[in-house]
Order: C-alpha cells, then structure tokens, then sequence
C-alpha cells in the first residue's frame, strides 16, 4: 500500500519535472528568444549579443535551466523582462487572489453538482435529468466570456446585485472581498458544474446499475440500506476523484474569467504579460498554473488509488 | 419518443450551422456593410438599419461579425484540418509501426496533454508574438494529440481484428492496411472527433484572440470583437455580447448535433 503511494509520488515528481522543462523549453528554445523580445524588430546584432550576455543567455540551455528551476523552487522567480521588478512578489498576491476565486467556486459549485448529479441520476431518463443534460451540455458549448458579460448585463446593469468589476480595495473586509468577486465565481462556478454534474450523473447511474445493487435489491435490502451500505463507499473514491480532475478546470477558466472581470489574480498577469511579451513573467506564471495543475491532477490519481480496493490490490 | 425528441434538436442545430457556413463564405456579398467601414456614431442601439448597432468605432456590428465569423471560423478549421492530418497520421503510425515508435509518440502526446493547452499556447504565443499562422501552428500541435489518442486506439482496435490479420498474412503493404482497412472503419468516430474539435477550436482561437493574441485591428473576429467592445457592457451596451453570442450559437448548435447522432446511431444500433 505505501509502496504503490510512493510510486504514484514518484511519477507526480517526475511529471512535474517534464513539465517544468517543457515550460523552460517553450521559451528558450523556440525562433525569436527573450533577448529579440526585449529589444523589438529593430535591435542590432551588437545590441542583441549584449543583452544575451547581460541575460546570461549565452550559457548552455541545460545550465540554464538548472538555474531557473533551483531558482524557482528557492522562491526566486526572476525579474520582470517589462519593469524590471522582482516577479516573486507580484505573484505572490495575485496568487494569494486567484486561489481564494477558486476556493469560493468551488465550495459554491461542488455541493450544488453532486446535489444535481445525484438527482439526475436518480430521475434518470425523466424530465428533470433531460433538463439537467441540456442546460450542461449548453454551458459546456458556450464561450466564459459569453456568459460573464451576459451575467453583467443582467446581475450588474439590470438588477445591481453585484458589481462588474471585481476590484479588491487593499483593506477589504472579507465580506467586502466575497462581495466583489460574486460575479465571477458565478460565471466560473457555472463553468466548472457543467462538467461536475454530468461526471457525478455518470458516476452514480455506473454504481447503481452494478450487479452486486442488484444482487442487493434481489436479496431484499430496504432503499436507505442500498444506498448507504453499497452504493455510497463505492461512489465516494470516483466522486473525489472528478472533484478534485475537474477543479483543475479552474485554472484554465480562472485566466479568461479574470480579464473579463478586471480581477488581480493571476490569470490576468499572464495574459498582460503575454500581450507585452514579458516573457520572464509569462514563464513564471506558466509555471505556477501548469503546477497547480498537475499537482491536481496526481492529487485526483492518489485519491482513486487510495479509495480504490481493487486499484490497491492490483498495483501492489 | 426520446429518438423524435433528440432529432428535432439536431435538426435545428443543422439548419443552424448551415446558415452559419453559408453567411461566412457570402460575408462579402450578405454584408450590408465593409469590415473596417464607418457609417455612424460609437455604439449606436440596434434600430432598422444597423440590426446589431453599431461597435466603438461606428463600423456596423452585424457586418463585422459576419466577417468575424468567416476569419475566425476559417482558422479554426485551419486548425482543425491540420490537427486531424498530424494526430491521425502519427496515430496510425503508432498503432501499427513498431513498438518503439509507439512509445516515443505516446510519452511525447502526455507531456504535451499533462498541460492545460491554453495555458502551452499563451506560453509559446508570448515568444512567438501574434501572427495567424503562429496561432494555427500551436493550437493544431496541441488539439493533434486528441486525433492521436484516438486514433491510436481504433487503430490498435481494428489491427486486431480477423479480417486485418487476414491482409497482413496475405502480405499487403501498410499502406494498403491503413487505406482500406483501417480507415474505412474509422470513418464515423473520427468524424464525431473532427467536429467535436472544431468546436473546441472556435472556442480557442476566440479566447486567445479575447486576450488580444491573434487577428489584429482593423479586420473582425469573434474574440477581438468581444475585446473591443468590452467596455460598453460598463454602460449597459450589449455589444461585446453580438459577437459572444455568436460563438455561443455555432458551438451549441455543433455540441447539440454531434449528440443526437451518436444518440441516432446509438439507437439504429439496437
């Protein structure tokens, strides 16, 4: 059992190894380098070898990347290739900004999907789970920005519940803070549910539909004892699973959701940074979204492993 | 009953998507006016004349995202089209090639996947600056490691069937095997996959275009149009929700499709 953990770990370690390089390698060795960038269309070779030198990128690529990343891991992230400005701190509270979005999203979104899943699934076939496929299967389709701007128009213009920009005031109460942000956690609340509820429909309608419920069902069990006995210990180890998979959802959301709504998150660091070409910020943020990410995605390998007996088994 | 119900709502998708198709291949004649040409002031309301309004710069927003929807749809299909040639090509190869070629193209495809693809293509956009073929390249390296998944696994799937090792004993060539054998039999998934992908491709090439990478002033697409009117939401002007909406109709329509002919042919099977 502890073997198989150490083994998932080791492969997590080793995933976030690739994609670190993978993320170095995106930026420094593609046509066009940090230097070209910098300078624009009309910097002289001289000028370029300079900034080169000056940027240290005349050493070995694989020299370079041991740098970044012990660099990284220390908490230093470099200096920003637009202002100059340490990058670490700026992305510390845009950081500390996005995961608190998320957070809310998803402690609004998880208990209202597994709700809807389970009800779909129960009803399956009839007329509310016919509902709650079409109204998924349409958010899943639509663009966020689509639905961000439609919920300013209605939640903001219309009716003025919320605010359309989600600035934070330094000295916000939390209050304050959960007030500001209303919108977009709804728009990326409605994002993430949309896959939530038709994975947690799948999940239980796959349980219930398991011989030994019916083997259950045949030998007499009450409904409350099926439900709670049998199909409940197996659906919680999957549901975990989707849970944690699809809140990694989030972090590709987060970066639309955030220009959308002015937000000072991470997301929108990257996209500014991107559209002025900070390459040195685009990588860190990258870097930072692309861990998140796959940390999420082991955490969701660890849990199916964990939750599941005959995954236990086998792979041990 | 189910069967009646489904098809209805793919029929009116089609009728949907048609009308999408025939209006971007006719913007230029349907258009009541040119792309980049101003006919009143900033953010006129919708009235008889300008169905939609009119965007920041006074240029007819019906027109533009007319024209938004031929550039933006024509790239996506770029994409598309490219993605499909190189997963589906490399898939194949994978399949049936030989064992290490297998290994080196599916390690490969999960690191790439391993990564949100916005997240690779804001990255990789950054060095290369914005250019339409750029845009193309990346997202189509990207949504190919899809089109190799699958493809690798129906390819794998047929490859084991009686009637393939039955041409591979009678000594045809790869070739043969993979252009009579193979994709015939594929046909139907992979076309559900093409569409499936082009709907996602609509969905990021506009989100990157909405981040200000891509098409550039003054020709229209879905996502800059979305950018460039974004402002006026913050003065209860619905532009930037034309061109949101639609993207939004294009790809519910292609999602909503794609579902009631798997639901089809899921029941003609039965």
């Amino acid at each position: 059992m502890a073997l198989v953990l150490v083994k998932r770990l080791a492969q997590g370690c080793m995933t976030l190894l690739l994609v670190s390089g993978f993320v170095f390698a995106a930026t420094n060795l593609l046509p066009g380098d940090v230097a070209a960038a910098l300078l624009g269309e009309h910097a002289t070779p001289e000028a370029l070898a300079a900034i080169r030198r000056s940027l240290g990128l005349n050493q070995p690529a694989l020299y370079r990347y041991w740098i970044w990343l012990t660099h990284f891991v220390s908490g230093d992230l470099g200096t920003s290739l637009a202002n100059g400005q340490p990058i670490g701190a700026i992305v510390a509270i845009r950081f500390y900004n996005t995961l608190f979005l998320a957070a809310v999203t998803a402690a609004v979104s998880v208990p209202i999907s597994i709700l809807l899943g389970a009800l779909a699934a129960a009803h399956r076939g009839r007329w509310l789970d016919r509902m709650v496929s079409g109204a998924t299967l349409v958010l899943v389709s639509v663009p966020e920005f689509f639905l961000g701007y439609l919920l300013i128009m209605l939640l903001s213009r219309y009716l003025a519940v919320f605010p359309s920009m989600a600035q934070i005031p330094p000295d916000a109460s939390l209050t304050q803070h959960l007030f500001a942000i209303g919108l977009p956690v709804l728009t990326l609340a409605l994002g993430v549910m949309a896959y939530l509820v038709r994975m947690v429909r799948a999940a239980i309608v796959e349980v219930m539909s398991a011989s030994y419920i019916e083997m259950a069902l045949l030998q007499g069990a009450s409904e409350h004892e099926i439900v709670l006995r049998h199909a409940l210990p197996n659906v919680i180890g999957p549901l975990i699973n989707i849970i944690v998979f699809n809140l990694a959802y989030l972090v590709v959301g987060v970066i639309i959701v955030e220009v959308i709504f002015v937000y000072p998150g991470i997301g929108q660091l990257m996209a500014d940074a991107v559209a002025a070409r900070d390459v040195t910020t685009a990588q860190a943020c990258a870097l930072i979204f692309a861990v998140t990410y796959v940390g999420l995605n082991i955490t969701a390998d660890l849990v199916a492993t964990l939750t599941n007996p005959r995954l236990r088994v086998r792979a041990a | 009953m189910l069967l009646r119900s489904v098809s209805w709502a793919g029929t009116v998708s089609l009728g949907v998507i048609v009308t999408y198709i025939v209006l971007a291949i006719f913007a230029p004649v349907l258009a009541p006016h040119g792309e980049a040409e101003v006919v009143g002031g900033a953010w006129i309301s919708p009235d008889m004349q300008h169905w939609l309004g009119t965007d920041g710069l006074g240029r007819d927003m019906l027109s533009r995202v007319m024209y938004g929807g031929r550039r933006t749809m024509s790239i996506a299909l770029a994409v598309t089209v490219a993605a499909f040639l190189l997963g589906t090509l490399l898939g194949l190869s994978a399949a049936i090639g030989r064992s290490w070629l297998d290994t080196v193209l599916s390690r490969t495809v999960d690191g790439i996947m391993a990564l949100p693809s916005l997240i690779v293509a804001l990255l990789v956009l950054s060095v290369l600056g914005s250019s339409i073929p750029g845009l193309i390249g990346v997202l189509a390296v990207l949504d190919a490691t899809r089109f190799f998944r699958l493809s690798r696994a129906i390819g794998q799937d047929i490859m084991s069937r009686d009637y393939v090792e039955v041409a591979r004993l009678r000594g045809e060539s790869i070739r043969w095997l993979i252009t009579r054998e193979v994709l015939p039999n594929a046909t139907s998934v992979l076309a559900t996959e093409f569409a499936i992908r082009f709907c996602a491709a609509v969905l990021q090439v506009s989100a990157l275009a909405f981040l200000g990478l891509g098409v550039q002033p003054p020709s229209a697409d879905w996502g800059s149009m979305v950018n460039e009117n974004a402002i006026a939401i913050n003065f209860g002007i619905a532009a930037p929700l034309f061109p949101a909406a639609a993207i939004a109709g294009v790809t519910v329509s292609l999602n909503v499709l794609v579902t009631a002919l798997s639901d089809t042919s899921r029941f003609a099977r039965v």
